[in-house]
């Protein structure tokens, strides 16, 4: 870095992932954070313990993840905008409340820094193993929004975003990261445009959608004199607990599902880098896309027509995007730090030949791996 | 006297309850809307938030006031959650000892040594009712249950020595069977300025009653009037409590 200071770009600053994602959590109104620690996630709960009360937030650090996911729900309905972070094994015991937070349409973000599993497996090295998991952890159906950042500087514009669309669709949004990622150091631009979404103040509306439309309505606070009724179990619009109704079952579903696969092409944003004439187009996200770029351009050198999709969002799964591009390509090939989460759903939904480039041992795929798959 | 109408504070459109015939439940529902109305309390500004099992649906959907009714074992982390981010909420957990203490024990604990400015009530029928009978922390050594049909061979929990075991300023606990110095331990846990726990016994003549030769609830308020006794908070630390009895008061 220039050790002259240039005051003109003062807003650009080296930082880690995991601190710009508090820095995008605070541009986004972030204003409580309920955490319990967990490597490689554990700098952005450390800096919110410092940023969080200096900007009028509340921080807390809970007994565990659950009592940290439960924390965070809590106060979104008490009028936060709130979040968590955590890695796999943190994960998997928030999922019960995620779902919890589903079925109640309660907007918060959830940050996975995902490491290297199964279970404990090692803490300090990178993955993307939990891919299925933020998707299908919870139990019962439901639709998952999980962005994907490759770069310090998506790391603060995706966690904005992850606020917005936690407000807008009224759930719990995941942002799924590495470690790579998030422990990269980059410049990152804080002066970027960050549109976010105030929660309108309303009242005397059913707390739990428009059952016509299946929209959201606007997320209510307690204290306000809604009594509101909120509940994990089967209810109707007005949060009447109904546990026996096939219709009010159906309808909660259909509300809290369709609202999210309705805007599919809208959330699962996809970056086409040189996919016009790709015979092989690399399809990955997070830290692997990065190797991919990185050899795309030696393939392209070497006269191989080869493109990259870079998926900014896993879920909800873009796959009109990539049937669209498995029906121009040769060969698809999913690169990932797993042994073929994201290449499954490609199969489900690509015409052409699906191969990938997979690993799973804390280390990130280099571009020679995927050259030597690739030729 | 004057006995205050606790109807406004009621959903009419849920009722009636679902509790069993003889369910103990009601008599803490009682006891708890008293207190509130005594205190004058602003019902609008209350959250009660519980976790699952029959005494979760106390609060939820009776209430007419804001019910956050959660996951099992969780409404303690969920209400240190909204009273953290808006701490002139008048929050209050009421659950069962099943979610509070057997699952959720973990947050209790560190709730009351965090003193956290919530009132847990918990609701101690000392079986699984929901789920049908299965033995609880809190099932007595030898009871009968779904699970221990030969009888529990494992100590219960005496939960208000471990509430004040880690720090809680506001310890009570009293039965069904005392509904008045139920609801007056009730009033003073509401009013006190922290962590405050009330232990209410309660009966479940239908998963606890029937297994252990007190198939009616007549029978198991006789039982609560026998072993309840006056205890003081050192006599409840020191875990020296008679032969199947139990201290009761009001221990902070």
């Amino acid at each position: 870095m220039n050790a002259k200071r240039d005051e003109t770009k003062q807003e650009k600053r080296m930082m880690a992932g995991n601190a710009a994602c508090v820095e995008g959590a605070l541009a986004a109104g972030c204003n409580f954070y309920g955490g319990y620690p967990i490597t490689p996630s554990s700098e952005i709960m450390n800096l919110m313990a410092r940023r969080l009360p200096a900007t009028g937030g509340v921080f807390a650090q809970m007994e565990d993840e659950i009592a940290s996911i439960a924390a965070v729900i809590g106060a979104a309905w008490a009028g936060a905008k709130a979040m968590t972070a955590t890695s796999g094994p943190g994960l998997a015991l928030m999922l019960e409340n995620i779902g919890y937070a589903r079925a109640t349409e309660t907007p918060c973000v959830v940050v996975d820094v995902q490491r290297c599993g199964p279970s404990t497996g090692q803490a300090t090295r990178p993955a993307q193993g939990d891919v299925m998991q933020v998707r299908f952890g919870a139990s019962g159906d439901c639709e998952a929004i999980a962005l994907a950042p490759w770069s310090v500087q998506e790391m603060y514009e995706m966690t904005v975003r992850a606020f917005n669309l936690a407000e807008r669709y009224r759930t719990p949004v995941f942002l799924v990261t590495d470690e790579l990622v998030s422990h990269l150091h980059e410049l990152v631009d804080l002066s970027a445009e960050t549109a976010v979404l105030k929660r309108p103040e309303t009242r005397g509306l059913p707390p739990f959608g428009d059952s016509a439309t299946n929209a959201p309505t606007p997320m209510p606070r307690f204290g306000t004199g809604e009594r509101l009724l909120v509940t994990g179990s089967s209810h109707d619009e007005w949060g009447y607990r109904k546990t026996t109704d096939p219709t009010v079952q159906r309808k909660l579903v259909e509300r809290i599902t369709s609202r999210i696969a309705g805007d599919r092409n809208e959330i699962a944003e996809v970056e086409e880098i040189n996919t016009e004439d790709a015979e092989i187009v690399l399809v990955s996200f997070g830290f692997s896309a990065r190797s991919a770029y990185a050899a795309m351009r030696p393939a392209r050198e070497a006269g191989m027509k080869v493109g990259l999709a870079r998926l900014k969002a896993l879920w909800p799964f873009p796959r009109e995007a990539i049937r669209r591009l498995g029906d121009g390509a040769d060969r698809l090939i999913v690169v990932e730090m797993n042994l073929g989460m994201v290449r499954r759903e490609v199969e489900r939904v690509a015409s052409c030949a699906v191969s990938g480039v997979h690993k799973n041992t804390g280390e990130p795929i280099s571009p020679r791996e995927i050259l030597r798959v690739i030729s | 006297m004057n006995v205050p109408d606790i109807k406004k504070y009621l959903r009419s459109e849920v009722m009636p309850t679902p509790f069993c015939k003889g369910c103990g439940h009601g008599i803490l529902m009682h006891a708890v809307l008293i207190a509130i109305d005594e205190l004058g309390m602003e019902f609008d500004n209350m959250l009660f938030v519980s976790g699952i099992g029959c005494a979760a649906w106390i609060p939820s959907p009776h209430f007419a006031a804001d019910t956050l009714h959660t996951t099992h074992g969780r409404p303690i982390p969920f209400a240190t959650g909204a009273k953290m981010f808006n701490p002139e909420l008048d929050v209050v957990v009421i659950s069962g000892d099943g979610d509070l203490v057997s699952i959720g024990g973990n947050h209790l604990i560190h709730a009351a040594r965090r003193n956290i400015d919530i009132t847990v009530i918990m609701a101690n029928n000392k079986v699984y009712g929901m789920t049908g009978g299965q033995l609880a922390s809190t099932t007595p050594h030898a009871c009968i249950t779904s699970t221990t049909p030969e009888g529990n061979p494992e100590r219960e929990f005496d939960t208000c020595r471990l509430a004040l075991g880690c720090g809680a300023g506001c310890v009570a606990r009293y039965s069904v069977a005392e509904p008045v110095k139920l609801r007056r331990a009730i009033r003073n846990a509401l009013r006190y300025k922290g962590f405050s726990y009330v232990e209410a016994l309660t009966i479940c003549p239908t998963q606890f009653g029937r297994m252990n030769k007190m198939p009616t609830p007549f029978q198991m308020i006789e039982q609560l009037r026998e072993v309840c006794v006056p205890g003081t908070r050192e006599q409840v630390m020191a875990g020296d409590v008679p032969e199947g009895k139990v201290y009761v008061g009001e221990f902070s």
